[in-house]
């Protein structure tokens, strides 16, 4: 089934954003999954090359957004010589609904992979009632 | 204040020089996985030796495999997505499954001391250059 199928490269994205940058860096759009269990809406995103203290997220608004920015000292002295893919800072945004207990997000980073996990908040729970 | 003129050819001649470096490059050319292929290479140079980064989000130290043989250097391995049984998806862009990577640099290396890096989804291998494959310089007597 899905298991012999083979990687495909998947174009970057650049982030089209309504509001401008004041530097000239790159930004990219992070692919993401989202999926949701009965307790937790889990959010997972790639965004290779990133460090632990260069990612932030933030909730404002009801609006959970992710910033995590490279490092490009890093290719300071490196002198490009064949290029297939650009390097830049990532960033996404998603609005929450109110069934997320916003006090209750954890995030894991592995291997340039951030995973959210946003419990939902006890009323969105979905309740088994026993039928006597 | 100088002015130059655009010249109509210009562009024509960049863009056939862009593809004669491209057709003429050594790069990875005559390898069996050229470009297009995953994961997306970028190659640098760092004084004498050759430096290949990649980008490889949620692959495990332990299922990358790379091996040296010549001035081939191969890169293969597996990524696996994983839901919990009971998850509904919302969104699914990340993709999983085998890759197999062979690139050909165009200098001889030193294939025992090779070494590669890989932390926080990038896997930098450092290639150096074979010490009888560096260019002499001879002084003129």
């Amino acid at each position: 089934m899905a298991r012999s199928q083979a990687l495909e490269v998947q174009e970057k994205k650049e982030l089209v954003s309504k509001e401008e940058k004041t530097v000239p860096a790159r930004y990219y759009v992070p692919t993401t999954d989202i999926f949701e269990t009965d307790d937790a809406l889990t959010v997972v995103m790639e965004i290779p090359g990133v460090e632990r203290q260069a990612l932030e997220v933030n909730i404002e608004n009801d609006v959970l957004r992710v910033d995590a920015r490279i490092d490009f000292s890093k290719y300071e002295e490196l002198e490009p010589l064949y290029t297939e893919y650009n390097v830049g800072h990532f960033t996404r945004s998603f609005t929450l609904s109110n069934n997320i207990d916003q006090q209750q997000i954890s995030a894991q980073l592995d291997d340039g992979v951030l995973t959210l996990t946003l419990k939902k908040a006890k009323e969105a729970v979905p309740r088994r009632i026993a039928i006597n | 204040m100088a002015m130059s003129y655009p010249d109509p050819f210009h562009a024509l001649f960049q863009f056939q020089q862009a593809l004669d470096a491209f057709r003429t490059s050594g790069w990875l050319g005559s390898g069996p996985s050229g470009s297009g292929a995953y994961p997306p290479l970028n190659v640098f140079r760092k004084g004498d030796d050759i430096v290949v980064i990649t980008e490889v989000p949620g692959i495990r130290k332990a299922d990358l495999e790379i091996q040296v043989k010549g001035n081939t250097i191969r890169i293969a391995g597996g990524k696996t997505v994983q839901y919990g049984d009971t998850a509904a998806l919302h969104r699914r862009e990340r993709l999983a499954g085998r890759f197999d990577r062979a690139i050909t640099v165009p200098v001889e290396i030193d294939a025992d001391h090779v070494k590669a890096e890989c932390r926080d989804g990038i896997l930098a291998l450092y290639l150096p250059r074979a010490e009888r494959d560096k260019p002499k310089s001879i002084t003129v007597g």
